[in-house]
């Protein structure tokens, strides 16, 4: 592996506090050396020319379905994390509800293993209960050891009050945290969008905010409970104002919840479902326009954690199917930096450390990711190098991914990527 | 602004943001919508509503020696995943009557019981000849996947929770009979009229369409029912439109009354007690005698006499119940020329496949 010299870029590295024009030496797969323009010197190194461009620490994240083992028609590691690759990400963290479920150590090595042709880092993460059941806890020690980096039963809820308490101390003792998909599905059957005026013109059956925000406040109150083992709360692809309210609730009480919202939930109102574009349906559902401004304002103000694409490839013939249906879910790697870049910066005025903080060392820091996030020296040598000022039209096309689900094809986003490049490698250069 | 959503509201501009343009819709299938489908009402504009009227006197006047050569041998599948009785014969009748061939294909004896996806269902009848697909689905929205899916004009024949245009279409026909309005339809024919619909709202189609079309006309629509079976969302199905939770209340302000079915195959558990439902929202001879002894009494069918609606006064002097279904096939051959183009006018669509 040749080092690699990235020169005259402006590096913005919000975990070290930077954002200046700064040379940056990667060699080994680690950072090496950081310094003003000019003044590394390296004779073996590759030479990458950054003026004009942001150089970055890798993205990260925590929410992604590869669909292996199982589904390998939807997805596979190698090509989800090509399009991760693409889209600039460094790290994502797979969740376990592939065939069978990642419920084992078994299953957490052989999705890290090197013949899963994986172009950047996969992070497994666990299923909190056998076969994502809800009834029997798995072995997280063991998980852990595998190298999960957080349990969950994501696509279902941990619906149990005993099940759920139980999780939690048993993640604490092996300092894991528990992610919850946040849905009391009691008061969401045969439901396929949002509760309310535009479900009710559709004729859909709708999921009620409570149905979010009951269950994070449920979660809030086992974790009170539980207080003293130190148990992490981890609230996967937050939708609504008032589950929001109950995080920010929360950690005025101290308690260690922390949170992700996806950028289809704050660019996306219920209305984008509008004839039936199954495009439009993932679960939890987009949601009211105050609640998609609400995920805005929890940005912005700092209550959620950090930006996850829950990327959920299906196959065309999937979401070709009747509304109520079609899987849920939608691809997310390729077009997040871009929708963020495009809604968060330029709309709203965010800076772009802190939009680049919300992809990256944030999301890194939820899971305890150590070393990624960062362009600190010794850091993995993970760097993505885009163009902030570019726009760009969103191909489902030209996708990476196996599948093309996105309700954001033709959309013109802004900050392209030029190069990414993991743990010293590169694995993406736009052509 | 995609075929689909014409009629339609268009998105929020809330969600236009900065350097993101609004959703283009790229539609999963490859076809826009054939103009001759109908698949809500919101997608008629009133002078849509007013040829459709019009064409339905016209026809049901017709010689039928004459009326056979308009869509002489012309094909129309019927592709029915629900049972159905009054809309599939007189869908049915309708094409019959028109001199179109018509075929019948429904879920159980179809290789849709053999997991058919509706795209593939859709484009084998095309392949088969049909130029226009009747379409009735459990599923709110299927007529929007089979207008992609095949480019062929399909007309819903009821689809899930969500519409039952050509019904909206024969109430509405019933109604204006009823009134005896004259002359070209309007924004103000319906002005000063009053029309109850009382019963499962939440469930129903035809309440959703023709909450949608009835206002249109100037009408004043209140919806009637317990919470359960309407929620508060409803008011919002589109302006004109109120909720009035009091059965006599509502009576009292109407000169139509729509009663609908509770839709025991819908409820998907929920509990009702239907003595407390029958004491507060059945349509019996002495709460119409006492709140609405002139309106005109109206249902869809099918009827569940005792529940909703008594004997008396489903066959009693008030009720247009045989009247509205004798009005679905005038209006249905209606909306099958208007699909289809007349023999002779050459509106055969050609079948350029959009791109992807």
């Amino acid at each position: 592996m040749n080092p690699i010299l990235i020169r005259g870029g402006r590096l913005i590295d919000p975990a070290a506090g930077v954002d200046a024009p700064r040379d940056l030496l990667l060699v080994d797969g680690k950072v090496a050396a950081i310094d003003a323009t000019g003044k590394i010197k390296s004779v073996d190194a590759e030479v990458i020319d950054a003026k004009g461009l942001v150089v970055a620490p890798g993205l990260v994240d925590i929410h992604v379905h590869l669909r292996e083992p199982g589904q390998g028609y939807k997805e596979t590691i190698a090509t989800g994390t090509a399009a991760a690759a693409a889209g600039g990400f460094t790290t994502v963290c797979a969740m376990p509800n592939t065939i069978p479920v990642n419920d084992s150590a078994e299953t957490t090595r052989w999705m890290q293993s090197a013949e899963r042709g994986a172009v950047i880092r996969v992070f497994p993460i666990g299923a909190a209960t056998r076969g994502s059941m809800g009834d029997a806890l798995t072995e997280y020690g063991s998980l852990k050891a595998a190298g999960a980096v957080a349990v969950t039963d994501d696509g279902k809820p941990i619906l149990g009050d005993a099940i759920m308490r139980e999780a939690l101390n048993a993640a604490a003792r092996v300092n894991l945290p528990v992610i919850q998909h946040a849905e009391d599905t009691r008061l969401t059957g045969g439901c396929s969008m949002n509760a309310g005026v535009v479900a009710f013109r559709l004729g859909l059956r709708g999921m009620p905010v409570e149905a979010e925000s009951g269950l994070v406040e449920r979660d809030i109150r086992l974790l009170a409970e539980v207080k003293d083992s130190r148990a992490h709360l981890h609230v996967a692809h937050l939708s609504t104002r008032s589950a929001l309210d109950a995080v920010r609730r929360a950690r005025r009480n101290k308690l260690r919840v922390t949170c992700e919202v996806t950028p289809h939930h704050f660019v996306l109102n219920e209305e984008a479902v509008d004839s039936y574009d199954t495009h439009a349906k993932m679960n939890p559902p987009l949601r009211s326009e105050a609640d998609r401004a609400a995920m805005i304002e929890g940005i912005i103000d700092g209550s959620i954690d950090c930006i996850a694409t829950d990327h959920a490839p299906h196959a065309v013939h999937e979401k070709e199917q009747e509304f109520e249906r079609a899987p849920n879910g939608i691809t997310g790697l390729e077009s997040a930096l871009g929708i963020s870049i495009a809604v968060l910066h330029v709309r709203h005025k965010l800076p772009l450390s802190r939009v680049i903080a919300l992809l990256s060392p944030q999301p890194a820091a939820v899971l305890g990711l150590k070393g990624r996030g960062t362009l600190a020296v010794g850091s993995s040598a993970d760097v993505v190098i885009f163009d902030p000022a570019q726009k760009w039209i969103f191909k489902a096309s030209e996708s990476k991914s196996k599948s093309k689900n996105t309700p954001f094809d033709g959309w013109t986003l802004q900050g392209q990527i030029l190069t990414t490049i993991s743990e010293g490698r590169v694995v993406y250069r736009r052509s | 602004m995609s075929p689909r959503t014409q009629g339609r509201k268009p998105p929020a501009p809330s969600i236009q943001t900065a350097g993101v343009p609004p959703i283009s819709r790229s539609p999963v299938s490859g076809y826009p919508i054939h103009p001759g489908s109908l698949l809500s009402c919101a997608d008629l504009s009133v002078e849509d509503v007013g040829s459709i009227l019009d064409l339905a006197d016209v026809l049901e006047k017709e010689d039928p020696v004459r009326r056979d050569r308009r869509l002489f041998k012309r094909r129309v599948s019927l592709l029915f995943y629900e049972s159905s009785t009054r809309t599939r014969t007189s869908f049915e009748l309708a094409a019959k009557a028109l001199g179109a061939d018509t075929s019948l294909v429904s879920a159980q004896s179809s290789s849709i019981e053999k997991g058919e996806s509706l795209k593939d269902t859709g484009i084998t009848l095309r392949a088969l000849g049909a130029e226009c697909i009747i379409l009735r689905s459990p599923y709110s929205g299927a007529p929007y996947l089979l207008a992609e899916s095949t480019g062929l004009p399909i007309l819903n024949a009821g689809d899930g929770m969500h519409e039952h245009p050509s019904q909206a279409l024969l109430d509405l026909r019933t109604i204006l009979a009823h009134l005896k309005a004259g002359a070209k339809l309007s924004e103000t024919t319906l002005k000063g009229v009053t029309i109850t619909i009382c019963g499962d709202i939440f469930h129903s189609r035809v309440a959703r369409s023709n909450a949608l079309l009835l206002p249109r006309l100037g009408a004043r629509v209140i919806l009637c029912g317990p919470p359960p079976l309407l929620p508060d969302a409803a008011a919002g199905v589109a302006p004109g439109v109120v909720i009035e939770r009091d059965f006599d209340r509502a009576l009292d302000q109407s000169q139509i009354v729509m009663m609908l079915r509770i839709q025991a195959e819908r409820l998907a558990g929920l509990a009702l007690d239907l003595d407390e439902y029958k004491a507060r929202y059945q349509a019996s001879s002495e709460r119409i005698a006492a709140h609405a002894p002139e309106a005109l009494i109206m249902h869809p069918g099918p009827m569940i006499r005792g529940l909703e609606i008594t004997s008396q006064v489903a066959d009693g002097p008030q009720s247009a119940i045989a009247d509205q279904v004798r009005n679905g096939v005038a209006v249905r051959m209606a909306l099958i020329v208007r699909a289809l183009g007349e023999n002779g006018s050459s509106r055969r669509q050609s079948r350029k496949r959009t791109s992807r």
